[in-house]
């Protein structure tokens, strides 16, 4: 480890909770950000390494064209699909209004 | 006690024999079922193995398999073999929580391909076992719905995060169980609990009503008494499904009709980087002592380098999560599981997530959401992409010259709880001799071999090549031989 | 508004979205249709279900090289990756697309006036759900709610991404329809634009003539007409043009149409923008179709619209604009086999231009069709009667020859006429002087007066050609 400040700020990781969708409480927010900060500490040595001319491998067994007819299956029953669904109306799933937000 | 009584490896009869009894009508698997019920009546309250135990279901399935068999047809395979799942597998109509208030109460409307095929098999499925939550743990500690306890010693993890599968295994609750692995969460906890636990090539079985976790790196897999078992139901289990791209379509390497083939002059290599820094040194002796037997047996023994497994963990903990952020986002309030209300569908998607999800699965996720974000992308996850492709060439490179390689399945025997769980850290050295054959795609499994200091169980890893099945299970089977050897005198 | 393009280009380019005419979706089982009961097209993939998996559509595939094909772009070796944002809509809260590695890259597309636009790429992607607003007074309190229906959810597009060549709402709107008439020509696509079957993501800016850099663009969405496409270019232009005539900075937006008040709002700005988070879907596989595949899909290739009207105006001697609305109608193999059977070309087109609206027009009989042009041509019909027959036999009424005796049109021969003209040069002395002394607008007064007498059916050139002869 090349040297001491943190691997991930709480400015960061504020962010990095924004993105998923995750409220943190002030007493989170430090402890996650230690946490993460010892994790991404660790990753210090993958990122030491010169990988230039390393290829990614995105999948651990390279497969091509694996696909399927395209033949109508036996769709779900909506309304046992609907039935577990938090909110319904008309059919639909129903949801809290998107007043001003960003999609 | 009841660990002696319901030590597998001396009492209870294999699902080989089950079935065989079962489908000749010798033994009728209501019998089976029953003596498996019992059992989790007395001890299921201290282990706490399931998270759902679904009596009535198989009593009903029993029944079933015991009328084929009265009306001359065959149920399959697996007659009459009790058989416990993993909360993380779609059952039809029941419920699948993975161990999460997110989804807690959620019935899926299908069956985990692996859940069909067992099913047709003529297995009994006793009930959904505890995992750490969406799989991410290596304790069992994780769960929303409290931890499994090591059936060997309560105060004990059972491992994870298939922690429930192996206790439930080890405590003769069912014959077999599936678990899942992802890092290791199959193979470590096998280790704990002194059963044998087995990851298949990736693509070998099929994902298919798997919830997922890091879906380049899961895979579905056995536990079971015996290596015998494990092959058998490796091989009901295994096979090309349509319904998943990854599928592989090859036929299930035959591993039931090798397993008496011995090791004499196979290659066997033990892993140096996996037996040195951070490995107890009981666990270390063990290994050595499994790597001896086998030599004893005619194998050609020798230490191997394989250079990149020490990056595992590091590749490991940035792509597992980043794949867990976005397979997690789903789980939004908006078509099934749980929903907290609030005034804008963003503050009610926030707030659900928020009070859906445990600290450890939340760490993951902004961990992998921090390793796929712009500016962090090429230096970590891309990154760590490129490392698998190093321990894969450093793994061809160990297989041109071994059949098999040998490790220490987990750096210790079983641990006290609650002793990792403020650490995040030290809980994912836990994995540091698993990790490697996910990133690689290769098959690995955990035989038990012997007890540590402690007296708690050891299990040693042998892993091999994509679709070196046989050769792995070869050696698994002369190291289990060797161990019951070694445990009677 | 509008912008002083002496002083200002526009700069425009287009992203198509076009849900493919397969059955199913792209990953999974589940019917792809338009307008079905809510959420009844759903399978678990569909829902993003725990434990469900992607699958591709091999049709889908397909259709995609087809379009690349007619496209010119080099079909390629791709993948797919996740792209990664929260969205009701969406249901796995990740969309499956292709990033940097599409299907189909580069290509080009020719309008109807020749000129030629560059594509960036053709990508695979899946489409999402659909959801609806519903009440809501506008106060805090009641907000109402909003409903989702995932019928659409897993459709199967192919995001078509067009390089900045377009510099007017013409263009822009051409290029649409032109895209359109391809994706119908090779069974892509229905390209109905009013059931969202298209979509077109609009990126405009605005330049003074002579920069070569290009401007600070905005994104423009909810263009769903063609119409639209043309206001909204139109004001996003002047507005942007207004902006930096005042002093100010263009900054790059996703602003959103809205038809009603014919004005673009800002939905979010650049650095509000989403961070996608792009990774290598883990669920599917490499995607190469090869060259053997991709020969057989050329070699099934109908020919194309710029094609079609290419030969058309060839055939015919007549300017590439000319052919554009006959190829669109589909009625270029018509002509060609009139033409070929002996009609007039200019005739023929000109006859498919303006007289062969009607849909039904497709199925008339070239041989009956060139025989029409040719009964005009030699004298036995005038234009207007040509006219009249041809519109009955788009109506099935039978051979031209049978519809003009029906008519009584071929009776109208010149020594009939003859006798016409010269009774009205006998009863209308006064008219005839001033004709004579070469008054032309009294021609108009004849040839009146013959259409009437003779119902119509009278050839206006003829007439006045006798009037000359008459005159001497």
């Amino acid at each position: 480890m090349t040297e001491q400040s943190s691997p991930i700020t709480a400015a960061e990781v504020t962010k990095v909770a924004k993105l998923a969708r995750l409220t943190l409480t002030d007493a989170e927010l430090e402890r996650f950000t230690h946490q993460l900060g010892d994790i991404l500490g660790h990753a210090a040595d993958i990122e030491a390494l010169d990988l230039t001319d390393v290829e990614p491998m995105a999948r651990p067994i390279p497969l091509t064209n694996v696909f399927r007819p395209d033949e109508p299956g036996e769709p779900l029953d909506r309304d046992d699909v609907l039935s577990v669904a938090p909110a319904v109306e008309d059919n639909q799933f129903r949801v809290p209004p998107s007043l001003g937000e960003d999609s | 006690m009841s660990d002696e009584q319901h030590s597998p490896n001396a009492v209870d009869p294999s699902a080989i024999e089950t079935a065989a009894a079962v489908r000749s009508g010798d033994l009728s698997a209501v019998e089976v079922l029953e003596t498996s019920l019992t059992r989790i009546e007395e001890r299921e309250g201290e282990i706490h193995a399931f998270n759902l135990v679904l009596a009535e279901e198989a009593r009903e399935t029993a029944r079933r398999v015991d009328d084929a068999v009265a009306g001359g047809a065959d149920p399959g395979a697996l007659a009459g073999v009790p058989v416990a799942l993993k909360d993380n597998l779609c059952t039809k109509g029941v419920e699948t929580t993975c161990s999460s208030r997110i989804l807690e109460g959620w019935k899926p409307p299908y069956d985990a391909t692996v859940v069909q095929r067992l099913a047709a098999a003529g297995a009994v499925m006793v009930g959904k076992t505890n995992l750490d939550e969406f799989a991410m743990g290596s304790s069992t500690e994780n769960s929303a719905f409290g931890p499994t306890h090591n059936p060997h010693d309560l105060s004990k993890v059972p491992g994870g995060s298939s922690g429930g599968s192996a206790a439930a295994v080890a405590a003769g609750f069912a014959t077999l169980a599936l678990g899942s692995d992802t890092g290791g969460s199959i193979r470590q906890p096998a280790a704990l609990c002194g059963v044998v636990g087995m990851k298949p090539t990736y693509g070998l079985v099929s994902r298919l009503g798997l919830i997922a976790f890091g879906s380049s790196l899961d895979q579905i897999g056995p536990f079971s008494n015996s290596v015998a078992d494990a092959a058998l139901l490796l091989e009901v289990m295994g096979g090309h499904d349509p319904g998943d791209s990854t599928s592989l379509d090859t036929e299930v390497p035959a591993v039931s009709t090798h397993l008496d083939d011995g090791v004499s002059g196979m290659r066997v290599g033990l892993i140096s980087e996996m037996m040195g820094e951070g490995i107890a040194p009981d666990v270390a002796a063990r290994t050595r002592a499994a790597a001896e037997c086998l030599a004893a047996a005619g194998a050609i023994v020798e230490e191997v380098s394989v250079p990149a497994v020490v990056y595992g963990l590091s590749a490991y903990y940035l792509v597992a999560p980043a794949e867990a952020s976005s397979n997690l986002a789903r789980y939004d309030g908006v078509r099934y599981g749980m929903r907290v209300e609030a005034p804008t569908v963003g503050e009610m998607i926030e707030a659900t997530r928020t009070a859906g999800f445990g600290d450890e699965v939340k760490r993951r996720i902004m961990l992998g959401t921090y390793a796929l974000s712009a500016g962090y992308y090429d230096a970590f996850y891309g990154k760590a992409l490129k490392v698998r492709t190093l321990i894969r060439g450093d793994f061809d490179a160990a297989y041109g010259n071994f059949d098999v390689l040998l490790s220490p399945t987990s750096p210790s025997t079983a641990f006290d709880m609650g002793s990792k769980t403020a650490d995040p850290l030290s809980m994912y050295l836990n994995d540091l001799c698993t990790i490697p054959s996910n990133l690689a795609g290769h098959p690995a499994m955990s035989v038990p071999f012997g007890r540590g200091g402690d007296g708690l169980p050891v299990g040693v890893q042998v892993l091999a090549p994509a679709l070196g099945e046989v050769p792995m299970f070869r050696t698994a089977a002369v190291l289990e031989a060797a161990a019951r050897e070694e445990a009677r005198s | 508004m509008s912008v002083d393009l002496d002083t200002w280009e526009i700069v425009v380019g287009l992203e198509v979205h076009a849900e493919l005419a397969t059955r199913t979706k792209l990953f999974c089982s589940a019917v792809n249709e338009f307008g079905g009961e809510p959420n009844t097209n759903i399978d678990p993939l569909t829902l993003g279900l725990p434990g469900s998996l992607p699958v591709l559509n091999e049709h889908a595939v397909e259709l995609a090289i087809r379009v690349g094909l007619a496209l010119g772009s080099e079909v390629s070796p791709s993948s797919f990756a996740r792209k990664n944002y929260f969205y009701p809509d969406l249901p796995k809260d990740y969309q499956i697309s292709q990033f940097d590695r599409p299907i189909n890259v580069g290509g080009s597309l020719e309008l109807p006036s020749g000129k030629v636009i560059g594509i960036e790429r053709a990508h695979l992607e899946e489409d999402t759900g659909k959801s609806t607003h519903v009440g809501g007074g506008g106060r805090i309190h009641d907000a109402g709610y909003s409903t989702i229906d995932y019928n659409r959810a897993g459709v199967p597009l192919l995001e078509i991404v067009g390089r900045p060549d377009i510099r007017n709402a013409d263009e822009a709107r051409a290029y649409v329809t032109e895209l359109r008439s391809i994706l119908v020509a090779v069974g892509a696509s229905d390209g109905k634009m009013e059931e969202g079957s298209m979509r077109v993501d609009c990126n405009v800016s605005v330049r003074r003539r002579g920069d070569d850099e290009l401007g600070t663009r905005c994104e423009i969405k909810n263009v769903n007409s063609l119409r639209s496409l043309g206001r909204a270019i139109e004001y996003e232009a002047a507005r942007q043009v207004d902006l930096i005539e005042a002093g100010e900075r263009v900054q790059q937006q996703t602003r959103h149409w809205n038809e009603d008040d014919g004005r673009t709002h800002k939905l979010r700005s650049k650095e509000e923008a989403d961070d996608y988070r792009y990774f290598p879907e883990p669920d599917l596989v490499e995607l190469d179709p090869g060259a053997e595949w991709i020969e057989r899909v050329r070699a099934a290739m109908p020919v194309l619209p710029a094609a079609r009207r290419h030969r058309l105006a060839e055939t015919t001697g007549s300017e590439l604009e000319q052919t554009a609305l006959v190829v669109e109608r589909g009625l270029d193999e018509l002509c060609l086999a009139a033409i070929e059977a002996g009609a007039d070309p200019v005739r023929v087109l000109t006859h498919a231009e303006h007289n062969l609206s009607d849909e039904r027009s497709l199925k008339l009989d070239p041989e009956q069709f060139a025989e029409l042009v040719k009964m005009e041509t030699g004298g036995q019909l005038t234009a207007t009667q040509a006219k009249t027959v041809l519109s009955e036999m788009v109506e099935g009424a039978g051979s031209p020859a049978d519809i003009a005796a029906a008519h009584g049109f071929e009776a109208m021969d010149n020594s009939e006429l003859e006798s016409l003209v010269d009774g009205l040069i006998e009863s209308n002395p006064t008219e005839w002087q001033r004709f004579c002394e070469g008054d032309a607008k009294i021609t108009g007064f004849f040839v009146g007066q013959v259409m009437k007498a003779t119902k119509g059916q009278a050839d206006g050139k003829a007439v006045t050609a006798l009037l000359n002869t008459r005159k001497g």
